[in-house]
């Protein structure tokens, strides 16, 4: 009887990419669920609008490349993890073609153009939300204040109308929706303080607007319903770590870095500086430091690479939200990371066994250390 | 009269840089490693004259005169590509003529046909065979090249080009190529 | 030294990088002790088991061997003999599949079992201790004993070092999954085993033998250390089970904290490597004097109902093991149906680093330890054969558990591309194979397969590039040498042309002989040549430009002069000469042909002296120039010169088919003295009869043969001819036009 001939390892742990994405996807459901309790349905209906086109678009462009097993790529939730990024990212009354364009950009162009799974060296999400941002900057930044200062209400229906029409139904322009109850126009707690520190206002006289003075504060100067969203991302990063899904190097390198460069600031000249926490819980930081900087395709493989890109991005994104011309610059930080990555990755290669400093260290970390205690002793 | 001025002053200053540049090219030149030894290097060395040239170094001569870089059957694809990465030039598909089954070959003798005429040990280019004027001749198996110079000019045919034949030692790991066969 | 016997003796260990934990999948066969099995009827032995050399045959098809004879034998240090396991007749030495994962044939012997199970003579040695190192390593060379943990490298090499010895590792950490054969060795024959150790003791001195193994193995370790309390220099080191501790690089690093470079052996660091089985088998050869004709071999998995370790006789098909143990045969019914499909896989090894083996008469080698015989459920990814492998997402969990640090990912990269150069700066060749990587992957890449293909291409590569050097050196010298010989000839030449002039000078002053004719008719000739030039010259300038080219002589017709005439009649004079001439030189050169065909040549040729036959190229040539001289009245030009042009190579035809004819009738002649029968040509040439005895076949065959390569050269000088008209032709066509233009 002749048998079945296979390749060794002939076991497998039996992971998938796939569930490892599906895994992804799961993580960013708090946040998402936050993101709906503070800023209405818009959100959610961009995250429809954004995973129909790029599952439409993936389909597509592997038809057009004759690729073999199309169901199974088109479900191993690559596309659908970035379009649920991007829908994250997209303001929540943005029109309906901001998510279209967006996710068919970061499909076809960012993503499969480069070569599909793993072969794209930016993380499509982010590079589309960049081009989105750049083209249509009006509607990328026409925010919404949470729905608790909300001048005029919105329900499903409206949000709805307001993404496709641009008007509710009561004839509400998006302009009018973003007033909030005290007539200030709304925009992003980190817009609104970049804004205000250009006009020579101090962080505490800026954190007197309403949208850091309500209900939640933390006394430290946090904006209202963004720290909760970021909290929530926080907890699905976390999971992620404890499920060895992503790797805890380059989050806590990011978070770490990002977190020193606003203490500096914030330690020398407090009235010019936000502090650290509402650095980290203020705009996407949360969800860019677990669920964007820690996309493997694009970022570093070696664990000191990680290290690397973590505290690069980190810097990056307090210059850019101190210096830049955008309010949050978490998006920028990624591409440019991203761009980075391989000549880290070059440098950082690990030390092949037997190759350089074969002799090891006189002992085991944990024996060194004892010893030196008996030798002192 | 200004942009004359500028015209001559650039020019002027485009002279000297030039002339700097070709003196510098002059006192400073490096003699590279002559290309037909490179192009020699990336060669299968078969010396099997099917791309006209009585061996490898002459093509390597003539392509570095510009011939064709698609003439090397036995180096196939891969010599191609090697040699339009050296030469700059575009990869072109090997030469329809040549278009050969490049599989590794060793020339056999069948000996008890062999009749001894030496011509075939005339046609080797790598004096791969062994044998005298009305003796049997017989290949030296590790210095054949394969190239198949041999097998024209023998009068009786009684040299055959074999496949290398697959043993442990030259196993490729091709697990799909096995057999799986019922024995019983 | 003596700080990494103090952490040692804290059981403080260091780590290696990465390393995996699979299921360990142990108990299935850990708690049963070893198993004696019946005897096969037929055992099938590799005559290489090992890595290096096979050794010569000592034993030939129907010999009587006994029990522990030594089968084969070979002076090369790097080959190890195999012996018969049991007595018995054997029965063939064929090709057979054998334990590789390529599941090609090789030679192997196959022994037809006499179930008595007679031993040869053995000389049991009491105390090894009065033996010398050199006798011990005789010994274990002679019993043929090769590393039993995997890679099988001859012993006697590993045992008969010179430098100093620091650490006798003695690797017991068997951490591969499912495998316990060395577990149970060591709880059942932990006595040999460290008679073994003591034996490797005495031959290295090493300053310490330190046992590796792994924490899931209790009972073991507590036999080893109950045998090993008592010698100060053993340590039973108790590692953390991770899987691939095991491997010999591993298992130095987690032990005395050395890496071994990349490229050398351990044995330069001092240190060398022993497998708990090895040091069983050294012991059992040096004092039992049993050669290694059996091994503990764990048989198990989910297809076997009793899954069990067993004492193999080497060569056992794997077909006797699997019906002893139970094997459960998946969809039996459909298995005829469908075969290829729904075979189960059997693997000898462990999941991670084994190979499926070909089929059921594969049999067990020095260096099988495990025959693994999964269920679908158990090993699903056995079965699928890397269908589901997808994109690399860079995750770097490869990266994360390779023990070798490497970068997996991007030596898959680049082994995809075949960037040879990129791989060997990524080290592929300290990768282990151990599988980890693949073990682990995500997108389910058969890692460790591309890495086995990119290192047998760049190994293969590697062969052809030193090929390719030789061949270029052999061709270079080659063309010197041609280039020399030629020069040598053309200096001969030169001295015999001289030698020629000279005795031609003497000759022609004696003013006797033919030559010295043609050289006074040649002078004539030009004397009068001389004389008519001056008129032609003032007279008609076309006329000179004729004369000249003789080979162009086509408007000869045009002009019908007397001095036509004249010159004519000269050429006709010199093509004479040239032609007497032309005909000795055919003759001498005939002469000094050393084919067979001489003989039949020199006749005709003397025969057609006359006609000016031509036998070669320039001897055409020649006949060219003249014949148009020889016709006088040139008339009808354009009609004949073709005919002349062909009459040659007519003539040269008509030689070569002489001589074959004669040839053929010398051999004819030949054959029939040798053998009566008459069989037709066309017999002759295809159709060999069936009935003819092999003599007479075979001069028949040569017959054939020749009158083959006879026609062969006949078509061969007749296409040449014929190309030579052509191009003929074609200068004639072209000629005249100048010509006519001036």
């Amino acid at each position: 009887m002749a048998f079945w001939i296979a390749s060794s390892p002939h076991n497998h742990n039996q992971a998938e990419t796939s569930a490892l994405m599906r895994l992804v996807i799961y993580a960013l459901l708090p946040g998402i669920l936050a993101q709906w309790y503070f800023f209405g349905w818009g959100n959610i209906i961009h995250i429809t609008l954004a995973v129909a086109t790029a599952m439409a678009c993936e389909f597509i462009v592997l038809s057009l490349r004759s690729k073999k097993q199309i169901r199974k790529q088109l479900f191993d939730g690559s596309a659908i993890l970035s379009a649920v990024l991007l829908g994250i990212c997209i303001p929540a009354i943005a029109p309906w073609w901001i998510s279209v364009i967006g996710a068919a950009f970061a499909i076809v162009i960012v993503k499969q153009l480069y070569g599909g799974l793993g072969h794209n060296p930016f993380n499509p999400a982010m590079a589309a939300y960049v081009m989105l941002l750049i083209s249509f900057p009006i509607q990328m930044t026409s925010w919404l204040p949470p729905t608790a200062l909300m001048n005029i209400g919105l329900d499903f229906s409206n949000t709805l109308m307001t993404i496709f029409t641009g008007f509710t139904a009561e004839g509400y322009s998006v302009e009018q929706l973003r007033t909030s109850i005290d007539g200030f126009t709304m925009a992003t707690p980190l817009d609104t303080l970049k804004t205000d520190l250009g006009l020579g206002h101090t962080v505490y006289e800026t954190t007197q607007n309403s949208i850091f003075t309500n209900s939640y504060d933390f006394s430290l100067g946090l904006a209202y319903g963004w720290e909760w969203i970021n909290l929530t991302f926080l907890a699905g990063g976390l999971l992620l770590i404890a499920k060895r899904a992503i790797a805890w190097h380059t989050p806590i390198s990011f978070l770490l870095s990002l977190f020193v460069c606003s203490f500096i600031a914030y330690s020398v000249s407090p009235d010019s500086s936000a502090s650290t926490m509402f650095h980290w819980l203020t705009g996407g930081c949360m969800l860019g430091a677990f669920f964007i900087l820690t996309d493997p395709v694009t970022g570093a493989t070696s664990i000191k690479g990680r290290l690397i890109i973590g505290a690069i991005a980190g810097l990056l994104v307090y210059l850019i939200r101190t210096f830049g011309g955008y309010p949050d610059g978490v998006a920028f930080a990624v591409l440019l990371c991203n761009m980075a990555a391989p000549l880290v990755d070059q440098y950082t290669r690990p030390r092949t066994y037997g190759h350089g400093n074969t002799v090891a260290k006189p002992a085991p970390s944990s024996e060194s250390v004892n010893k030196q205690t008996e030798t002192k002793q | 009269m200004n942009i004359l001025i500028a015209i001559l002053f650039l020019g002027l200053l485009g002279a000297i840089f030039g002339a700097l540049l070709g003196y510098a090219s002059v006192r400073f030149h490096v003699e590279g490693d002559p290309i037909v030894e490179q192009l020699d290097a990336l060669l299968p060395q078969t010396q099997c004259g099917q791309c006209g040239y009585p061996g490898c170094k002459p093509y390597a001569k003539a392509l570095a005169d510009g011939e064709a870089i698609n003439k090397c059957a036995p180096g196939g694809e891969d010599t191609i590509k090697k040699i339009a990465d050296l030469l700059g030039v575009d990869v072109q598909p090997l030469d329809e003529t040549h278009e050969v089954d490049n599989a590794p070959t060793v020339a056999f003798i069948i000996e008890e046909d062999c009749i001894g005429c030496t011509k075939c040990i005339q046609a080797c280019p790598v004096d791969a065979i062994l044998g005298a004027a009305k003796q049997m001749h017989t290949i030296i198996i590790d210095e054949c090249t394969g190239c198949d110079l041999c097998v024209a000019p023998c009068p009786v045919d009684c040299i055959e080009m074999r496949p290398i034949p697959q043993t442990i030692q030259n196993w490729q790991w091709d697990l799909s190529k096995i057999a799986v066969k019922q024995i019983d | 030294m003596e700080s990494i016997i103090e952490c040692i003796t804290q059981n403080k260990f260091w780590q290696f990088h990465g390393g995996i934990h699979p299921p360990e999948q142990k108990a299935l066969t850990s708690g049963k002790p070893i198993k004696l099995l019946p005897l096969p009827k037929q055992l099938i032995l590799p005559l290489q088991q090992h890595i290096g050399r096979q050794g010569d045959l000592l034993v030939k098809v129907g010999d009587k061997v006994l029990k522990g004879q030594a089968l084969t034998q070979s002076f090369n240090p790097m080959a190890v003999p195999v012996h018969a396991p049991t007595s018995g007749t054997i029965s063939a030495i064929k090709k057979s599949p054998i334990a590789h994962p390529s599941g090609l044939s090789e030679l192997c012997l196959f022994i037809e079992v006499d179930f008595e199970d007679t031993w040869i003579k053995r000389e049991i040695c009491q105390d090894y201790r009065q033996l010398s190192n050199q006798e011990i390593i005789n010994k274990i060379a002679d019993a043929g004993i090769a590393g039993m943990g995997g890679a099988g490298f001859p012993t006697h090499i590993k045992v008969s070092t010179t430098p100093d010895i620091n650490f006798l590792i003695i690797n017991a950490a068997e951490c591969e999954p499912y495998i316990t054969a060395d577990d149970l060795l060591m709880c059942e024959q932990s006595e040999a085993i460290i008679d073994g150790i003591k034996i490797l003791d005495k031959l290295l001195k090493p300053a310490f033998i330190l046992i590796g193994i792994e924490n899931n193995k209790p009972q073991a370790i507590k036999a080893l250390q109950q045998a090993t309390s008592a010698i100060e220099k053993v340590k039973v080191c108790v590692l953390p089970t991770k899987y691939p501790t095991g491997g010999e690089k591993q298992l130095i690093k987690m032990l005395t904290g050395k890496e071994v470079k990349s490229g050398s052996l351990p044995i330069h660091s001092g240190i060398v490597v022993q497998n708990v089985a090895t040091c069983f088998a050294i012991s059992d050869a040096v004092i039992n004097d049993i050669p290694l004709i059996k091994r503990v071999v764990t048989l198990t998995g989910q297809a076997l109902s009793k899954p069990q370790n067993v004492w193999a006789l080497l060569g056992t098909p794997v077909h006797h093991l699997l019906e002893h143990t139970g094997f459960i045969r998946e969809n039996e019914d459909v298995t005829q149906a469908n075969a290829s499909v729904t075979n189960p896989p059997v693997i000898m090894g462990g999941p991670l680093m084994g190979f499926s083996i070909l089929n059921e008469l594969v049999p067990v080698v020095k260096t099988s330890n495990c025959i693994l015989a999964p269920s679908k459920a158990e090993m699903p990814s056995a079965f699928d054969n890397n269908a589901n492998e997808v994109e690399c997402i860079r995750c770097g969990q490869c990266s994360d558990v390779c023990p070798s640090q490497l970068l997996p990912q991007e030596l898959q990269w680049s082994a995809k591309a075949k960037d040879h150069q990129q791989l060997a700066k990524l080290n592929l060749f300290d990768c282990i194979d151990c599988g980890a990587c693949a073990y682990v992957c995500p997108s389910q890449i058969p890692l460790v397969q591309y890495y086995r293909i990119a290192k047998a291409e760049i190994r293969q590569q590697q062969q052809l590039d030193v090929k390719a050097e030789k061949a270029k050196i052999r061709f270079e010298a080659r063309k010197l040498r041609l280039e020399k010989e030629k020069i040598a000839r053309e200096e001969k030449h030169k001295k015999a042309a001289a030698a020629r002039k000279a005795v031609m000078n003497k000759k022609s002053a004696d003013g006797s002989s033919a030559s010295s004719a043609v050289a006074a008719a040649l002078a004539r000739v030009k004397a009068k040549k001389a004389a008519n030039a001056k008129p032609e010259q003032t007279n008609e300038n076309q006329q000179k430009t004729q004369a000249k080219p003789l080979e162009n002589n086509d408007n000869v017709q045009e002009t019908a002069s007397d001095v036509q005439d004249e010159k004519s009649q000269v050429k006709a004079a010199i093509a004479r000469a040239k032609a007497k001439r032309l005909a000795k030189k055919t003759q001498s050169e005939t002469n000094k042909a050393a084919e067979e065909s001489s003989a039949p040549v020199k006749t005709e040729g003397s025969t057609l002296d006359t006609e000016k036959v031509p036998t070669e190229e320039p001897a055409i040539e020649t006949d060219e120039k003249t014949a148009p001289a020889i016709e006088k009245p040139i008339t009808n030009k354009l009609e004949k010169e073709p005919a002349l042009v062909q009459s040659p190579d007519d003539k040269k035809a008509k030689i070569a088919a002489a001589v074959a004819k004669a040839k053929e009738k010398a051999k004819a002649r030949k054959s029939k003295s040798l053998a009566e029968e008459n069989s037709s040509p066309a017999d002759n040439e295809k159709i060999k009869p069936a009935v003819d005895s092999e003599d007479s076949k075979k001069q028949d065959d040569k017959k054939a043969k020749i009158a083959a390569a006879v026609a062969k050269a006949k078509a061969k000088a007749k296409a040449k001819a014929q190309q030579n008209l052509a191009k003929k032709k074609e200068q004639q066509q072209d000629s005249p036009k100048p010509s006519n233009e001036e």
